[in-house]
């Protein structure tokens, strides 16, 4: 059950509009002149320009009985005016209300057209006004019982009984071997990855044909499969082999194979 | 196979106790192996019976999230406050009007916020709410710019002691007194003027600001 606070809104209200230098000011002055330091502090109190024209509204309920638009209108104008030279940031939200609440003015004071045919009703901001603060209103008020709800951390704490961690969490069993056999693993892991990185640069034929020649000696035949470093990976092995056809080109080198499907030697003629 | 009562719920008070957190049946029982799980109604029936064992007690389990939790007993908290050295925390009016349109909208925009409390919202509003975990993002509205949609979590029920969405408040009826009454103040003759708001107060789904030619829906986004 919530606890009582049947009159948190008004309370909230009360404090709101609360100090001007330590003073609390609960009632705000009937006139419209408040202390710029109390303007300040009194229009942070509202939520935007739902809020203050609610707050106006609402006001006015209790002293006069009906309040006409103009009234509204023109103290509402009034805290706009005084914002604009307070709180340039927020006055955006609030200029707008202002282009509304005129415009709602001057057609309450021009003649209504008797014309019956036209659906101007639908457009009209009034209805549009009124269904935004009784909407912002709703939800005003379900804040306020939301707040009034009893909460944990204020109303009730949760009870809980944590794990005993260390107990929860197994311990490493890794042995020296282990650590080992991981280590190795990851080396073979990295040298797998060298290869895949083979740089470019480093593969131009021309520079691999003359690798080639150097380690070529004269009259020797040399295995194909010696010639190519499988370390080097797929691209080491095409640009050898790429290479080597490049130098049987240019008859540098002499290819031999004795029969087919024999391995394919190497030799420098 | 069937559960010895006293075994079960020594399990049940412990699982509660150590997740800090509500915990729903069907969670409960996926605690248990497959062929060792007990059925709802022995899960209830131990759940019953921790409730009476704890009656009277500093701790009580509670019905709350979706779950059940122990809660300190409320008429030891001037003592349990003394635990903490600071107070409270107090929500800003802009948390808590921003997270009932969440609560009772949702899934709901950061626009569509804004366009019900007629003022930007400010980054940290929302901030605090998803900090907080009572908020969370669940999608993404299907219109230009693709916005986030808001929902409330199961913390968020838990942490304001309601088991439901449905044991929210109830928000209040928009009655035809009151539409007189704003109009009768706004100076503003009856005429065919209710009947567009009155659509407004049918269609209760309807999120409230989304009618695009709304003269302040540009605003909030702005801001």
């Amino acid at each position: 059950m919530p606890p009582q606070q049947p009159t948190a809104g008004e309370a909230a209200d009360a404090e709101a509009v609360a100090r001007v230098d330590g003073e609390p000011l609960v009632q705000l002055p009937d006139d419209l002149y408040i202390p710029p330091e109390a303007l300040e502090v009194f229009l942070e109190s509202f939520e935007g320009p739902l809020d203050l024209l609610l707050y106006l509204i609402r006001r006015h309920r209790l002293d006069i009985t009906v309040i006409s638009i103009q009234s509204v209108a023109r103290q509402y104008m009034q805290y706009v005016e005084l914002m604009r030279q307070t709180r340039l940031d927020l006055a955006g939200e609030y200029l707008v209300m202002a282009a509304t609440l005129a415009e709602l003015k001057s057609r309450t004071l021009l003649p209504r057209p008797a014309a019956e045919g036209d659906d101007e009703e639908e457009a009209d901001p009034r209805a549009e006004l009124i269904r935004r603060l009784q909407e912002y209103e709703r939800f005003k008020q379900a804040a306020e019982a939301i707040d009034r709800l009893p909460r944990a951390e204020r109303d009730f704490f949760v009870a809980g009984a944590p794990m005993d961690a260390e107990a929860t969490t197994p311990q490493a069993e890794a042995s020296l071997l282990d650590m080992l056999e991981a280590f190795r693993g990851v080396l073979q892991r990295s040298r797998l990855h060298e290869e895949h990185h083979v740089s470019a640069q480093g593969l131009t034929v021309r520079r691999r044909m003359s690798d080639v020649l150097e380690h070529l000696q004269a009259g020797t035949a040399y295995r194909f499969t010696e010639l190519v470093d499988p370390a080097e990976g797929r691209e080491g092995v095409v640009v050898t082999f790429v290479a080597l056809l490049e130098l049987a080109k240019g008859h540098m080198v002499e290819l031999v194979q004795v029969e087919p499907l024999h391995p394919l030697y190497v030799r420098v003629p | 196979m069937s559960w010895e009562p006293e075994r079960l719920q020594a399990v049940v008070e412990a699982a509660l106790f150590a997740a800090g957190e509500p915990l729903s049946l069907a969670r409960l029982q996926r605690l248990f192996e497959e062929d060792e799980a007990p059925n709802r109604g022995e899960l209830e029936a131990a759940l019953g019976a921790l409730e009476s064992d704890y009656a009277g007690r500093g701790v009580r389990l509670v019905a709350t999230g979706g779950g059940y939790q122990f809660q300190t007993d409320p008429a030891t908290n001037p003592w349990i406050h003394r635990l903490f050295q600071s107070r409270p925390p107090r929500f800003s009016r802009a948390v808590l009007e921003t997270l009932a349109i969440v609560a009772y909208r949702q899934p709901v925009t950061r626009s569509e916020i804004e366009d019900i409390r007629g003022v930007g919202l400010s980054s940290g509003v929302l901030r605090t709410l998803t900090d907080r975990h009572w908020v969370h993002v669940v999608g993404r509205k299907d219109v230009p710019g693709r916005p986030s949609l808001y929902a409330t979590t199961p913390y968020f029920l838990s942490y304001f002691g309601l088991d439901s969405l449905e044991e929210l408040p109830p928000l209040k009826e928009i009655q035809e007194g009151d539409m007189d009454a704003l109009v009768e103040q706004l100076g503003v003759e009856q005429l065919g003027v209710e009947q567009p708001a009155q659509g407004e107060v049918d269609g209760e789904e309807a999120p409230g600001g989304e009618e695009p030619g709304a003269p302040e829906a540009d605003a909030g986004e702005d801001g």
